[in-house]
């Protein structure tokens, strides 16, 4: 037992590995929120008017809105006019090749596990990666482009599709959704768009890697992807951040859109600098992404790995219009010293023979608080639509907090609403039984955790897979018993 | 190979071990009888370094080390195995990246360079027809939704993947039909050399016409009351364990 203990200490103490920061020259405006901010984004963006507009009309709602206090979360005061709205890096050029780039940012990219050079050779993946704010570079838009995929930043976008912007900006996550969503719509910097044309299915997993680099600056990424009839992709994004002592707030906004029988598979694996173990620095991590299935027999699912952050309010969801559409969302939240994550879904069922699936598996250790949110409402319309949820808590040790407030609004009586949920300590009898087969106590919680979380890692692509389990291991600094 | 001197060991305030003294040396079987709750199973549970429980008195060394010392997996590592009574699930954990993890500690800390996948599986093939094991036993989350004789047998099949030095069977016989007994029987057979040993916690004297002991020690009420030759189990089985603690509270 005390040696378990003075193990789990010792890890405890372990740094945040991806705790630095890259010496890149900055564009960085004046901290502090105004309408005139808003414009200087807008003009430093080089953004045609409806842009503008949009911020605009998101920045004078957001002056009315509050920001959500229901979350089981206790968030401190946060200060808007300390917020850096926007930092670009001053060296942004496109790049043809990675010999253009910044060695400094290739070597960013190496320290954070990142083989870019590998990543375009092997896994067929595209990365678009989001360096504070402003992509950097993008790769594989030829292959691409050829199927007619647009996979390019959000900015580019804006310049060369305003039209499919125009059109579809805002329709997952309207401006007034809530509090953080009006604040990005007015401040967002970057992010990704990404649209698939009519019957195509991408052959590549796109991915994006997050990063937030300049102290003090806000990051508000925007993303949108649009799946035309018939088609398909998969959506990575993963991120780290380098250590700060202040706290950053990060307020993205994801939407996505489907049309008939179109899927979209989005997969998160989110490690944020979570403050370090007394619960000093860390990133604010307010997110708003949500899912339209618009088409009949559309699918959106929504994959997470959650281990960063000091504070996660985040609920990615799907709105199922289309008759027959599918809705997922599969989730694993990990805590950790004074981590505190409130994180789960909305399914809302509208269309006939509509179909949800919940899989919730939290993870609380150290003195972290953990609660799964999540709401199955089914309008009066959707006939015979189903939802499964299944919300388990895993508690390490007995100073850390696990909640579920599950909201179930049903408005029809042909459909089916199954909920279950589970809480249950780490099994000490588990980790003896590894221990005396020689595994230490470290990797016996790894391997636990993660064979708890398995029914969720099982939907992430491979490569985040083996990335997800990783840091679900090295995350893990709970006390046990 | 095990030496162990006046051992006495409580849980939660309560004396269960008072006094145990026990000498295995190696290419040596043991067995250990007793009644329920005699303290058969805490005894295995402290050698393997179960953290419940307090030793207030006593010395075991193991292969010339203070046993007591080490953590639980460093003694799995010198080559101390315990075949659980009640192995238990690890949902979602598949049998087959556990024993992997599992032998390849047992490597490293002998030096040696993990085994490549090809020659991990080529060992678990080997040791699965050895015991006869359901190949789809191996792609199982750990034990889960094992029956009571898969565990038993799984639990020998990893003693075969690791070949300890010491092998403690907690009662692995229970729960085997008498075919998979047999082959359990042949198996811990068939791994015995000169330079191991073996203690076997059991209630019945049927496992012991298979692995045939050179010692029987009846442990009743924390001590090893009476020890004897393989006839001791005959015995016993013949009258029954009144027999000694009539005996020995007198
Ligand atoms: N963790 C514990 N807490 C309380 N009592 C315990 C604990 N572990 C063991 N005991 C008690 O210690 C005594 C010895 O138990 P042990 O499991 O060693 O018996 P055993 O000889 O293996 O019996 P069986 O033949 O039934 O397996 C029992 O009275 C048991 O209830
Ligand atoms: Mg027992």
């Amino acid at each position: 037992m005390e040696n378990q203990d003075k193990l789990l200490n010792d890890i405890t103490t372990q740094e945040y590995q991806y705790g630095f920061v890259t010496d890149i020259e900055t564009d960085v405006i004046p901290k502090g929120l105004s309408e005139d901010v808003v414009r200087l984004i807008s003009f430093k963006k080089k953004e045609p008017e409806f842009m503008l507009e949009f911020r605009l009309k998101a920045y004078r709602e957001w002056l009315k809105m509050k920001a959500p206090e229901w979350a089981h979360l206790r968030i401190p005061p946060i200060d808007f006019q300390e917020t850096i709205y926007y930092a670009a890096p001053r060296t942004s050029p496109k790049y043809q090749s990675l010999d253009e780039v910044d060695p400094e940012l290739l070597e960013t990219f190496k320290k954070l596990g990142i083989p870019i050079e590998e990543q375009k050779h092997l896994a067929g993946v595209a990365v678009d990666v989001v360096m504070d704010s402003v992509s950097v570079t993008t790769t594989f838009k030829k292959v691409l482009g050829e199927k007619g995929i647009i996979f390019c930043s959000f900015s580019e976008a804006l310049i060369e599709h305003p039209e499919l912007i125009k059109k579809y900006l805002g329709m997952s996550v309207p401006i007034t959704d809530n509090f953080f969503a009006a604040l990005n719509s007015a401040v967002f910097s970057d992010g990704s768009f990404c649209y698939i044309p009519k019957g195509v299915r991408c052959p590549m997993e796109l991915s994006t890697y997050f990063r937030i680099n300049t102290a003090g600056t806000g990051q508000f990424e925007r993303t949108l992807i649009i799946a035309e009839d018939d088609s398909y992709v998969s959506y990575l994004e993963g991120c780290t951040a380098p250590m700060r002592d202040e706290n950053q707030l990060h307020a993205a906004v994801v939407e996505i859109i489907a049309m008939d029988r179109a899927e979209v598979k989005y997969s998160t694996v989110q490690n944020w600098y979570p403050g370090d173990k007394n619960g000093i620095g860390g990133i604010y991590n307010f997110v708003t992404k949500r899912g339209i299935c618009r088409g009949e027999s559309s699918k959106i699912s929504w994959t997470q790995v959650e281990t960063g952050s000091a504070i996660t309010w985040k609920y990615p969801s799907c709105v199922l219009i289309g008759d027959n559409s599918v809705g997922e969302f599969n989730s694993v939240a990990l805590t950790n010293h004074h981590q505190q994550a409130d994180t789960g879904t909305k399914m809302i069922h509208i269309g006939k023979n509509t179909k949800s699936t919940i899989v919730s598996k939290g993870i609380s250790a150290g003195k972290s608080d953990n609660s799964y949110r999540g709401l199955v409402k089914v309008m009066p319309g959707a006939t015979n639509s189903r939802n499964y949820s299944q919300c388990d808590s895993l508690l390490l040790g007995s100073t850390c907090g696990a909640h579920t407030f599950p909201y179930i609004e049903v408005g029809n009586k042909s459909s089916i609403i199954e909920h279950e949920a589970t809480t249950s300590k780490i099994g000490e009898d588990q980790i003896f039984y590894c221990n005396q087969r020689g595994i230490s106590t470290e990797d016996a919680i790894g391997m636990i955790v993660n064979g708890y979380a398995r029914e969720v890692l099982n939907k992430l692509p491979m490569e985040f897979a083996v990335e997800a389990q990783k840091l679900l291991a090295i995350s893990l600094e709970g006390s046990v018993g | 190979m095990l030496s162990i001197k006046n051992l006495r060991a409580s849980v939660e305030g309560k004396e269960i071990l008072k006094g145990i003294n026990l000498e295995v040396k190696t290419g040596e079987v043991h067995a250990i009888m007793g009644p329920n709750g005699s303290g058969k199973s805490t005894l295995a549970n402290i050698l393997a370094g179960k953290s419940d429980y307090e030793i207030l008195e006593g010395e075991v060394t193991f292969l010339g080390q203070d046993l007591l010392e080490l953590s639980p997996e460093v003694r799995s590592r010198s080559g101390l195995f315990l075949s659980f009574q009640y192995p238990v699930e690890i949902p979602g954990v598949p049998m087959i990246s556990f024993l992997k993890a599992s032998v390849n500690e047992h490597r490293k800390f002998k030096g040696l360079a993990p085994l490549t996948a090809g020659e991990f599986l080529k060992l678990m093939r080997a040791k699965k027809d050895m015991l006869h094991l359901d190949t789809e036993l191996t792609n199982r989350s750990v034990n889960e939704g094992f029956s009571g004789g898969e565990k038993k047998k799984n639990e020998i099949f990893q003693m075969a993947m690791l070949e300890p030095k010491l092998a403690i069977l907690d009662e692995t016989d229970s729960g085997l039909d008498i075919d998979a007994l047999r082959i359990v029987a042949e198996g811990v057979n068939a791994l015995k050399t000169p330079e191991n040993a073996t203690i076997i916690v059991t209630h019945y004297q049927r496992l012991l016409d298979y692995i045939i002991p050179d010692f029987v020690h009846v442990l009743h009420n924390g001590r090893i009351v009476k020890t004897g030759g393989k006839e001791l189990a005959f015995e016993l089985e013949e009258k029954g364990y009144d027999w000694i603690k009539n005996g020995n509270d007198q």
